[in-house]
């Protein structure tokens, strides 16, 4: 097994059962108002077509299951306690059979003068933003990267997260005392590296590691058509600086090993904005993102090998990181067509442009991709049948550099419980400059069948 | 001093109230005669709307089943939450129980008597709260027979009347009115014809026509409850459309009203509670 970052859900895990138990046992005779056990079983496969970077390990395809149950329960006085486990086993990679717990958290809310408070204790998800092609703002969860590139899927994060709703609009204060780091493909999985990222030794700038307590706070509220957020946070990065360094890597030397990166998380501040105008049938997006203390090699590879070949250590060649700081935005919009051709499918259209004041300096956050002058354009095709038949098409071409990806997704309740999902992931083109150029062989598809309860 | 003197004062509004009341009653017949059918079909809109005020909030489960020409049948279930707001279209939740794949997902919308709708979707695969587009009016909702407009809550302002008819219906006798939407690219009908009836101004039947003024859907509703002794909620809604052949039934119950219910339940905060 690997190390603590593995260990962690399994510790929360025991805290939690304990806490519940005790908290069921002492209040054995209140009646629960309301409990409920629902969740998802799915059947999943993903198909690489070309052959991966490191054929000895890695293979063409890949088939698992992934279990995510949630149970529920709530007092007469609207308390409650949700409970969401998760579940993957991966044919191909032992890391990617991961679980985690994506939430187990108490609501607790109530009256505060003309508005309302609410309290959440415990891990949850939290989704910050409006546009498509990128959660640009999103920064309270750290992704679950295992699950898929598009970094949709999160782990959950422990968290103190209170909430303020008044006439004003809504304040919400995040104290997140522990961090999750990202984990990476292991050896026998795709979508990775040519080398691999140590989950066993993790780097913080912060003396206090993942107990590092950082801080989340946002605004948020709707003006008429205007929906508006502005957020701000402080503390560990959610995107890790691979570093390269001797003896588990080395540039300067061919060995027959893999090599081995070390992820090292700085201390960052984020300010966020994002906004949705709402006019009829269209949806105008923005959001943007001023963002300081990140670490970025890009542009000194010459002192890094210099550090190298001296006989430079960790420290040494994490001090040749720049600190840095800059702005990104996403800006676009998204129209639909209801009833096309008399029909009663509807057609959407989105269009959205990626900007990273950074350039050809830009490193991937979510996605394993820059997105530093990006054009998104996708369509929505919802049939608004008996089985919510629906085809989405999304395509990403960078202005600057010759880098094409194109996604299609289709999705079909084949019955009551069962649903069908199926997508196709297509690397177009890929420009050997580009950051993504080591998941160029990484074009895949995928199938779900899944069982929902 | 002051209540005292005040009590005369109320109680002899109090008398004059009913003559009030009985001096518009007899002036009712002469304001019909002269009444277009259009001032009539107006007055029954507003009067069954007045009827309705006053109910505060209430919540109730749904059951639709969506039957196809051959007879094949798909089930959905839904709870709803409503709130009555004063001068303003209501307030109301939906939360999806069925199918299971959209369990979870939820529904805010703050209606408006004469802007578009506010309306926010949560999903929670996500645990995203979004905006989204209130034009889509006229598309199906969950693949039934039932459009978005078919479920709203018919704001008077967003129709123009015409009085059509006196007819039975059953046991009762209905008004039968015809009614076209103010804005028309909103609606995806050209008009509709209702029927209600005289004693209590249920609605038991709607006749739709489409933009070419086909005759596409025919409602039925029936089962009607009364609750805290005024107001009338309907237990079964029967929609037909007869170009397809398809119908939906969609079925009420567990009414309850003025619950613990607050404005706060139906904010973006309270839409991520939904469960």
């Amino acid at each position: 097994m690997r190390g603590s970052a593995a260990r962690y859900p399994l510790v929360l895990t025991a805290i939690w059962l304990v806490a519940l138990i005790v908290a069921v046992d002492a209040h054995a005779e209140i009646e629960f108002a309301a409990w409920e056990l629902s969740g998802r079983v799915s059947l999943e496969g993903r198909y690489f077509p070309k052959t991966g970077i490191d054929p000895r390990h890695q293979s063409s395809h890949t088939t698992g299951i992934v279990v995510e149950p949630k149970l529920y329960v709530e007092d007469l006085e609207g308390r409650s306690a949700t409970v969401v486990p998760f579940f993957r086993y991966d044919s191909a990679d032992s890391v990617r059979t991961h679980w985690d717990l994506r939430e187990a958290y108490v609501l607790l809310y109530g009256e505060l003068g003309e508005g309302e408070w609410e309290v959440r204790l415990g891990a949850d998800r939290v989704f910050w933003g409006v546009a498509e092609s990128q959660h640009l703002v999103d920064i309270v969860n750290q992704i679950d990267f295992l699950e898929h590139p598009n970094g949709e899927v999160k782990l959950g994060q422990p968290m103190v997260h209170v909430t303020w709703t008044s006439d004003w609009g809504t304040l919400e204060f995040f104290g997140l005392p522990y961090h999750r780091p990202r984990i990476y493909p292991g050896r026998g999985g795709r979508l990775r590296f040519a080398g691999l990222v140590d989950s066993d030794r993790v780097e913080y700038q912060s003396g206090a590691e993942e107990w590092h307590p950082d801080f989340a706070a946002r605004y948020s509220h709707s003006f008429g058509p205007l929906d508006v957020g502005v957020s701000v946070f402080d503390g560990t990065s959610r995107e890790a600086a691979l570093v390269c360094a001797p003896p588990t890597c080395d540039p300067t030397r061919s060995s027959a090993a893999p090599p081995i990166f070390i992820p090292y998380y700085a201390q960052i501040r984020q300010f966020g904005l994002d906004a949705q105008l709402t006019l009829d049938a269209w949806l105008f997006k923005f959001e943007a993102m001023h963002r300081s203390g990140e670490r970025n090699l890009l542009g000194r590879e010459r002192e890094y090998v210099a550090a190298v070949v001296q006989g430079g250590g960790f420290d040494d060649i994490v001090g040749l990181y720049r600190e840095e700081e800059y702005v990104a935005a996403v800006v676009g919009g998204e129209y639909t067509f209801y009833s096309v051709f008399g029909s009663t499918a509807d057609v959407g259209l989105l269009a959205e442009w990626n900007y990273d004041e950074r350039g050809r300096l830009a490193l991937p956050r979510r996605q394993p991709m820059t997105l530093d002058n990006d054009f998104f354009v996708g369509a929505r095709l919802s049939f608004n049948d008996v089985q919510s038949t629906e085809i989405t098409a999304a395509f990403l071409t960078d202005a600057s550099r010759a880098t094409r990806n194109l996604g299609v997704e289709f999705d079909r309740r084949l019955f009551d419980q069962w649903s069908l999902h199926a997508e196709a992931n297509m690397i177009l083109s890929i420009d050997p400059l580009d950051v993504q150029y080591v998941g160029r062989r990484d074009g895949f598809f995928e199938f779900h069948l899944e069982y929902n309860f | 001093m002051r209540t005292i003197h005040a009590y005369p004062v109320r109680s002899a509004l109090a008398l004059l109230a009913p003559c009030l009341v009985l001096l518009s009653w007899l002036g009712m017949p002469s304001l019909a005669h002269s009444a277009t059918p259009e001032e009539i079909g107006l007055k029954i809109a507003t009067d069954a709307s007045d009827k309705d005020d006053g109910f505060g909030n209430f919540t109730a489960r749904q059951v639709m089943v969506l039957r196809n020409k051959q007879g094949q049948e798909s089930r959905r279930q839904l709870r709803i939450k409503v709130l009555e707001v004063a001068d303003d279209g209501d307030k109301s939740l939906t939360v999806f129980d069925e199918p299971r794949d959209v369990k979870g997902t939820a529904l805010l919308t703050h209606a408006h008597k004469q802007e578009a709708d506010d309306q926010w979707l949560y999903l929670p695969a996500l645990k995203r709260v979004k905006r989204i587009s209130s034009s889509n009016r006229s598309g199906s909702f969950m693949g039934s027979e039932f459009a978005y407009e078919d479920l709203s809550p018919p704001e008077v302002e967003k129709f123009t009347y015409r009085y059509l008819r006196d007819e039975p219906c059953g046991d009762l006798t209905c008004t039968v009115t015809e009614r076209l939407p103010v804005d028309k690219k909103a609606s995806g009908y050209s008009r509709q014809v209702v029927w209600r009836d005289k004693d209590e101004l249920r609605i038991w039947k709607v006749e739709y026509y489409d933009r070419k003024d086909a005759h596409l859907k025919t409602l039925t509703i029936g089962k009607y409850k009364q609750f805290l002794d005024k107001y009338w909620r309907a237990g079964e809604m029967n929609m037909v459309n007869h170009l397809t052949g398809k119908s939906t039934v969609l079925s009420w119950a567990d009414y309850q009203f003025r619950t613990k219910l607050k404005d706060r339940d139906f904010s973006k905060t309270g839409l991520k509670r939904a469960r």
